[in-house]
C-alpha cells in the first residue's frame, strides 16, 4: 500500500484501524445484541457506546498523564487504561 | 416481526461523506502529523511520542509555552465567567417583562451578538487606543496611564471588558428566557407569604434559572476557552506573550513556525480538553432534561 500520500505512517494506520474496528464491533453488537441504557456508579444512563467513549477519552488522559509524570515507555499506562476501560464497562 | 427496509441509510451517505472530508480525515491527519517531524519539501520523519513528551514537560520550550497559554486561558475564562454570569443575571432581572419596551430591549441586547467577531475586535482596538480611541483617550485624560499595546494589565483589561461587552447579553437573554417561564402564581404565592425580594430571587427565580444558567456557564466557558479572533485583532497576543491564549499559540506554532508536529500534538491535547468539557456539558444537559421530564411526570 502507498503510505507516502499525506505522509501516513503504519502506526497511525494501526491506531485508526483499532478505533474503526471498535466502532464496527459496537455496530454489529447493536444489530445482533440490542441493549437498553443502564445507570451505573456515576448516576448517568449509559449505553455501550457511551462507555466506550468514556473509556477512550479516559485512556487518552491516562496515557498523557503517564507521559507527563513518569515519562516515555507507555506499556504500564496502556495496562492501566485497559483496567480503567474494564472498570468503566463493568460499573459505569 | 415486520421486515424493515434499510434502504433509507443510503440517504445518510452524503452527510457521512461530507463529515469524513471535513472532520474525520483532517483529524486523522492531525494525529498523523503529531507523531512526525516535518521539514520543507514535504519531508516527514518519525518522531514517536516525542512532541507529546516535550509538550507535557514544563521545562521545555514547547511545554512552557503550552502551560503558560493554558493557565492564561483558564484565568481568562474564570474572570469572564465571574463577571458575565452575575452581571447577566442582574441585567435579566432588571429587563422589562411587558409592554413595548420588551422588544426594544431584546433588540438592543441582541445587537452585540450580531456583530462579527473580527469587527468586535476592530471596534475595541480603536475604542481603547490612547490617542484616538474614545475609551483609551478618556482614561488617559483622567491621568491614568492606559496603553494596551505596552502594558499587559491594560491589554487584559481591554480584552476582558470587550468580552463582557460582547457576551453578557447572551447570558442575560438566556436568564431572561428562564425568568419568563416562571408562572405568575409563584410570585403571587410569594407576595401572600410576604417574601422579600431576596427570598423571591433565591427560592423561586434562581432555581428556575438554574438550567439556563448551566447552559450559559458551559457555553461561555467553551467559547472563551477557544477564543481567537478578538484578542488576535486587538493585541495579537501581546504585549510580549501576555494575551497569547491556546488558540493563538497554536496558530503561531502551525502557521508562524510551520512546526506541524508540535502544533498537531498541542491541538490534540487542546481538543481532548474541549472534548471532555463538551461531554460534561452534554451529560449534564441530558441528565437535567431527564430530571425535568420526571418532575413533569412525562416519563
Amino acid at each position: 500500500m502507498e503510505l507516502a500520500w499525506m505522509a501516513w505512517t503504519w502506526q497511525t494506520g494501526v491506531f485508526f484501524a483499532g478505533i474503526a474496528s471498535l466502532l464496527l464491533t459496537l455496530t454489529l453488537l447493536a444489530i445482533f445484541r440490542p441493549e437498553t441504557e443502564r445507570v451505573g456508579v456515576i448516576g448517568i444512563a449509559t449505553t455501550r457506546g457511551d462507555r466506550l467513549f468514556i473509556s477512550l477519552l479516559g485512556s487518552a488522559f491516562i496515557h498523557l498523564a503517564w507521559l507527563g509524570l513518569v515519562g516515555p515507555g507507555l506499556g504500564w499506562a496502556s495496562g492501566l487504561a485497559l483496567l480503567y476501560a474494564a472498570a468503566v464497562f463493568r460499573w459505569v | 416481526m415486520k421486515p424493515v427496509n434499510q434502504k433509507a441509510w443510503l440517504l445518510v451517505l452524503p452527510v457521512l461523506l461530507i463529515v469524513a472530508f471535513s472532520a474525520v480525515i483532517p483529524l486523522m491527519t492531525v494525529v498523523n502529523y503529531s507523531v512526525q517531524d516535518s521539514f520543507g519539501n514535504n519531508q516527514f520523519f518519525w518522531n514517536g511520542l516525542g512532541w507529546f513528551s516535550e509538550l507535557l514537560d514544563p521545562k521545555s520550550d514547547l511545554g512552557s509555552r503550552f502551560y503558560d497559554s493554558l493557565w492564561r486561558n483558564l484565568a481568562f475564562s474564570g474572570i469572564i465567567l465571574a463577571i458575565e454570569i452575575p452581571l447577566g443575571i442582574v441585567v435579566a432581572l432588571s429587563m422589562p417583562r411587558q409592554g413595548w419596551t420588551v422588544s426594544a430591549t431584546l433588540v438592543l441586547m441582541a445587537l452585540p451578538l450580531l456583530i462579527p467577531w473580527n469587527v468586535v475586535g476592530t471596534i475595541w482596538q480603536i475604542f481603547a487606543r490612547g490617542d484616538i480611541g474614545l475609551f483609551g483617550a478618556a482614561v488617559n485624560a483622567l491621568g491614568i496611564d492606559f496603553n494596551y499595546v505596552a502594558n499587559p494589565l491594560a491589554a487584559w483589561f481591554t480584552i476582558i471588558v470587550m468580552d463582557v461587552w460582547h457576551w453578557t447579553s447572551l447570558v442575560a437573554l438566556l436568564c431572561y428566557a428562564g425568568l419568563k417561564s416562571i408562572p405568575d402564581a409563584y410570585y403571587q404565592a410569594a407576595r401572600i407569604d410576604g417574601a422579600s425580594r431576596w427570598a423571591v430571587f433565591r427560592t423561586i427565580q434562581l432555581p428556575k434559572m438554574s438550567r439556563v444558567l448551566l447552559i450559559a456557564v458551559l457555553l461561555r466557558f467553551m467559547d472563551s476557552f477557544m477564543i481567537y479572533t478578538e484578542p488576535f485583532v486587538v493585541t495579537g497576543g501581546g504585549p510580549g506573550n501576555s494575551t497569547t491564549f491556546l488558540s493563538i499559540e497554536l496558530v503561531k506554532l502551525a502557521l508562524g513556525q510551520f512546526d506541524l508536529g508540535k502544533a498537531a500534538a498541542l491541538s490534540i491535547v487542546y481538543n481532548l480538553i474541549i472534548l471532555s468539557v463538551c461531554w460534561v456539558f452534554y451529560t449534564v444537559m441530558t441528565a437535567a432534561d431527564a430530571r425535568a421530564d420526571a418532575d413533569a411526570g412525562r416519563v
